[in-house]
């Protein structure tokens, strides 16, 4: 299925969503710090960027399942299908979770409840969400496993997560996410934990499922060749902040933020036999203490003095395409090839 | 899992047999016999002393004694109590239902109210409801059990007079009354009781169910639950609580040795006639052959409970169960 953006109004629109936790003491730590994008029906966005850079805190802050000391800033905005999530009382915003949005974790062993069956869990959706009866929310389970390719699905509905293996789990997972058919689901590292036939697999599935339940999916991953796999559009994090948001063809092909440069030439080509070559110098910094200026210019092979003392806006690149970095402002600065010279220039 | 039940049958078989056996010699140890006391009054003729003594065994090698003795409790005869001048099992009989029914009400009390308060404490984490119900608790738990009793005594039955101040039911007005007034007035004489066990180990149960429930809030699968859009109350009682049982049952386990040896305060102090008020007559009057069943008998609940304990574990417990 071919989107277009440019037409439909988004499914789902983030605008300046800080989340921030305030650990005691006078240090905040700003998670997510500033994020807006939008998701369109039936898209896949891929959302990427080191560990720790705030993905997994984007995708909370969505369903609002952030807890304390952590908050939701004011001044964010979050809506769905027309309605401002943020402002929904606990009733209405648990009506919408796991029922229009749902998610999927990276962990399948420890994501499911170790004392149910995997069919309880499954049907427990349907529970909350309708007036099923406990048979018909259990029939509708084994139905799910079924459609998600899982072999023999009423005797596994019957089982305990620690009896089934990891893609298994990961499918029951996938059959839980998707038992209401939901507008988004939030895949946050789907395959990590999986290996690499079972990935592939999943992807696999999820796209498939995708086109027949007709969602969007907002993948999320430090694994560039994952988005390049399924992703329509990619919004590549740093800091807290989306550095850059370009179609996938593009950011491939025409990377502009230098964290983006260094993220895809860190990737392992397909047939390259070398293993990880490049890695962006330098250590994400501490969310309690964002850089001044651009929050990569300690680790930017490009940065000079603008790039200390001047937060950079989003600036337009081209259709679709953004990035947070000076060089789209003074583009001559982009002499030497990223990460070669060992001192940034001054 | 049944392989798992019978391996610890055969163990807690084996307990209790070393826990009667190591009774056996010790009580032997110690210096007079059980009808010293009232057999060795100089005005006894020797004769007369050494005819009971034969009648009852005691002049027979230590080893002879131990023998006849195991096959005695084999058979569920555990001898004759001079002081009582009853068969020991007959003592027993009345005094062991009391004691049950003290420890059972206890005990339920005391896992009722610990989970709950633990449930309580862990949703309220670190807010002041959190707090001072762990303050309360830490007050109780660090308080002596004859202590908590004396004053609860005290204050309920001598300064306000709400509850009765001992034994098992009114002992004048019982006869008079009806079935219901004599479960009532029964019911009224265990609250005290009950509640001053109750409390102490309750306290403990909440202090252990709180981080238990916690620890388990923490885990992945409970942001699942959340994500499904399971309300708060669904998570804490049916993902988080369910999980958080597995350790405490284990308290269980814990729990009846720490009753069994407070109900012998809580008895004695509230005259309550268990097996508890029993044993410490038993020790004065130096009455071996109860006080040798009364040990067995302990032992036998508190290997009871622990099985109980594992079992259940089993039952909440699927990896347990399946293995
Ligand atoms: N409960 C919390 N308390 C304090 N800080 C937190 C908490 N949860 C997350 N953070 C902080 O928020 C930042 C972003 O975390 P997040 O989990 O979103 O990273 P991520 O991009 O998902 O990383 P990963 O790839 O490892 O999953 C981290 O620096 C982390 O320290
Ligand atoms: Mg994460």
């Amino acid at each position: 299925m071919t989107s277009t953006p440019a037409a439909s109004a988004p499914l789902l629109s983030i605008r300046d969503l800080s989340t921030w936790f305030h650990t005691g003491g006078r240090s905040v730590a700003r998670a997510v710090d500033g994020v807006s994008f939008d998701v369109m029906p039936h898209e896949t966005v891929g959302l990427v960027g080191e560990s720790g850079c705030g993905k997994s805190v984007t995708s909370l802050s969505i369903l609002r399942l952030i807890e304390r000391p952590g908050r939701i800033e004011p001044g964010s905005r979050i809506d769905f299908e027309g309605r401002d999530l943020l402002s929904l009382d606990d009733r209405a915003i648990r009506a919408i979770r796991g029922n229009r949005i749902s998610m999927i974790f990276q962990e399948p062993m420890t994501s499911l409840n170790p004392v149910f069956t995997v069919g309880d869990q499954i049907a427990e959706v349907a529970r909350v969400h309708s007036t099923a009866s406990r048979r018909e929310a259990w029939e509708r389970a084994v139905d799910m496993l079924q459609q998600v390719g899982v072999p023999a699905p009423a005797d596994r509905a019957r089982e305990y997560p620690h009896q089934l293996s990891g893609g298994l789990r990961q499918r029951a997972m996938i059959a839980m996410a998707l038992m209401m058919h939901p507008a988004l689901l939030i895949a946050d590292e789907p395959t990590t934990a999986l290996d690499v036939t079972i990935q592939a697999q999943i992807l696999e599935l999820l796209a498939e499922l995708q086109t027949r339940v007709g969602m969007s999916i907002l993948l999320i991953t430090h694994d560039l060749g994952v988005i390049a796999e399924s992703a329509t559009r990619v919004l590549v994090m740093y800091a807290g902040q989306i550095v850059e948001e370009a179609p996938v063809r593009t950011l491939f092909d025409a990377a502009h933020h230098p964290y983006t440069e260094g993220l895809l030439s860190a990737m392992p080509r397909l047939g390259d036999r070398r293993e990880r070559l490049t890695v962006i110098p330098g250590t994400v910094p501490s969310p309690t203490q964002w850089p001044a200026g651009c929050r990569f210019h300690d680790r930017c092979a490009y940065a000079w003095d603008r790039c200390r003392t001047d937060a950079p806006p989003l600036y337009q690149i081209g259709a679709g395409h953004v990035s947070r970095c000076h060089l789209a402002a003074e583009p001559a600065r982009r002499r030497a090839p990223a990460f070669a010279a060992a001192a940034p220039a001054s | 899992m049944a392989r798992l039940l019978l391996r610890r049958a055969i163990h807690g078989a084996l307990i209790i047999w070393l826990v009667a056996t190591a009774t056996f010699f010790l009580l032997h140890l110690a210096p007079g016999d059980p009808i010293a006391a009232s057999l060795d009054s100089p005005l006894t003729p020797p004769v007369v002393r050494t005819h009971y003594r034969h009648e009852y065994g005691l002049d027979q090698p230590l080893s002879v004694q131990y023998g006849r003795w195991l096959v005695m409790m084999a058979h569920g005869d555990f001898g004759f109590s001079f002081p009582h001048r009853r068969p020991v099992s007959s003592v027993i009989a009345s005094a062991l239902p009391n004691t049950l029914l003290l420890m059972g009400v206890a005990l339920l009390l005391s896992f009722v109210a610990g989970i709950a308060l633990g449930l309580i404490q862990a949703r309220h984490r670190g807010r002041p409801l959190d707090w001072g119900l762990g303050l309360g608790s830490l007050f109780f738990y660090s308080m002596p059990d004859f202590w908590l009793a004396l004053m609860l005594l005290f204050l309920f039955a001598f300064v306000w007079h709400v509850f009765p101040v001992t034994g098992m039911f009114d002992p004048v007005m019982y006869p008079y009354y009806g079935f219901w007034q004599r479960v009532g007035d029964r019911l009224w004489h265990l609250v005290l009781p009950a509640c001053t066990l109750a409390l102490l180990s309750a306290a403990a149960i909440a202090r252990f169910q709180r981080a238990a429930l916690l620890d388990v809030a923490g885990e992945d699968f409970v942001l699942t639950a959340r994500a499904k859009g399971v309300s708060e109350r669904g998570v804490w009682l049916h993902h988080v609580l369910r999980n958080a049982l597995l350790p405490v049952i284990t308290l269980f386990g814990l729990a009846l040795p720490v009753l069994l040896g407070g109900s012998v305060f809580v008895e004695k102090v509230f005259s309550w006639p268990g097996m508890g008020l029993l044993t410490v007559e038993a020790i004065g009057t130096r009455d071996y052959p109860l006080l040798c069943a009364a040990v067995v008998i302990a032992s036998v609940l508190v290997i009871g409970g622990s099985f109980v304990a594992d079992a259940l574990y089993a039952v909440v417990d699927p990896r347990v169960r399946l293995e």
